[in-house]
């Protein structure tokens, strides 16, 4: 969502760029990224598939183009975009939700925040997201 | 409309992509995997599983479902990384109207396709 409160000044950078802000913080860019290739993906997609409409030999000549190892694993880090976009996105979710975060405390020094117990949550959804896509980068290129 | 009820619809595309996105990621590419539980025996790409595929009214709603939802959640989500970056009120205004224009003219493409496929399933028969 757009904030008027405090609007970004440093363009690109103030989302690429981090800083302190911690592990979280990298995986919003990465969440950002790989939401931004998706889509990129998704629009040439549409056009691709779109080829079934004219018929089968529109259909061969389109499948026939983006066949090769290059696709193969062009549609492989497609997939594993998807994977982490969407086990992160889960967990923004939740946090959004007000889970994982803990229960809330007052505001005593020494202050605590809820990054620690935020961090567990995170660490799952790369352990999880690798897994998935390293299962699936054995359906794509071992098992077949 | 107000962001508040945008960025509502903005999660729950988002829950309707990862339903159907990770159904139609299975299906598309984790054939071994499939294979495994005895189902997703033919190549996927093959224009008999096409045209078998468009012919169900399963994966035609599906497929038009998914379509409006991803369109949606991204250009959306497009326009909130480019909102982030300050632009002034008018170029605000063209991103808007134009990233909705893209994502209208995406649909309809794309139903278009989904629904004009030799011997797909349509409300007509």
């Amino acid at each position: 969502m757009e904030t008027r409160a405090r609007p970004n000044r440093l363009g690109i950078r103030g989302w690429v760029v981090g800083g302190r802000w911690g592990f979280e913080r990298y995986l919003y860019t990465l969440h950002r990224l790989t939401g931004l290739g998706l889509l990129a993906y998704f629009v040439m997609h549409i056009f691709v598939t779109s080829t079934r409409a004219i018929g089968p030999d529109s259909w061969d000549q389109a499948m026939a183009v983006v066949s090769g190892p290059l696709f193969a694993i062009g549609e492989f880090l497609v997939f594993a975009a998807f994977v982490f976009h969407a086990i992160n996105g889960v967990r923004l979710g939740a946090i959004e939700l007000g889970f994982a975060v803990g229960r809330p405390i007052e505001p005593v020094y020494p202050y605590q925040t809820s990054v620690g117990r935020q961090r567990r949550l995170a660490m799952a959804v790369l352990a999880l997201a690798f897994v998935v896509a390293f299962w699936g980068g054995l359906d794509f290129f071992a098992w077949t | 409309m107000r962001d508040r009820t945008l960025w509502t619809w903005h999660i729950g595309a988002g829950l309707v992509i990862l339903v159907l996105l990770g159904l139609h990621m299975t299906i598309m590419h984790l054939n071994a995997t499939l294979g495994f539980f005895g189902a997703g025996s033919t190549e996927p790409t093959e224009w008999e599983s096409v045209a078998a595929r468009a012919g169900s009214v399963f994966f035609t709603l599906t497929y038009v479902l998914l379509l409006g939802a991803a369109l949606y959640h991204g250009f959306y989500g497009f326009r909130n990384i480019l909102m982030e970056l300050n632009p002034g009120r008018t170029l605000r205004q063209v991103i808007n109207v134009g990233l909705t224009l893209v994502g209208a003219a995406l649909f309809v493409f794309g139903t278009w396709a989904a629904l004009a496929a030799p011997g797909a399933a349509t409300m007509g028969g």
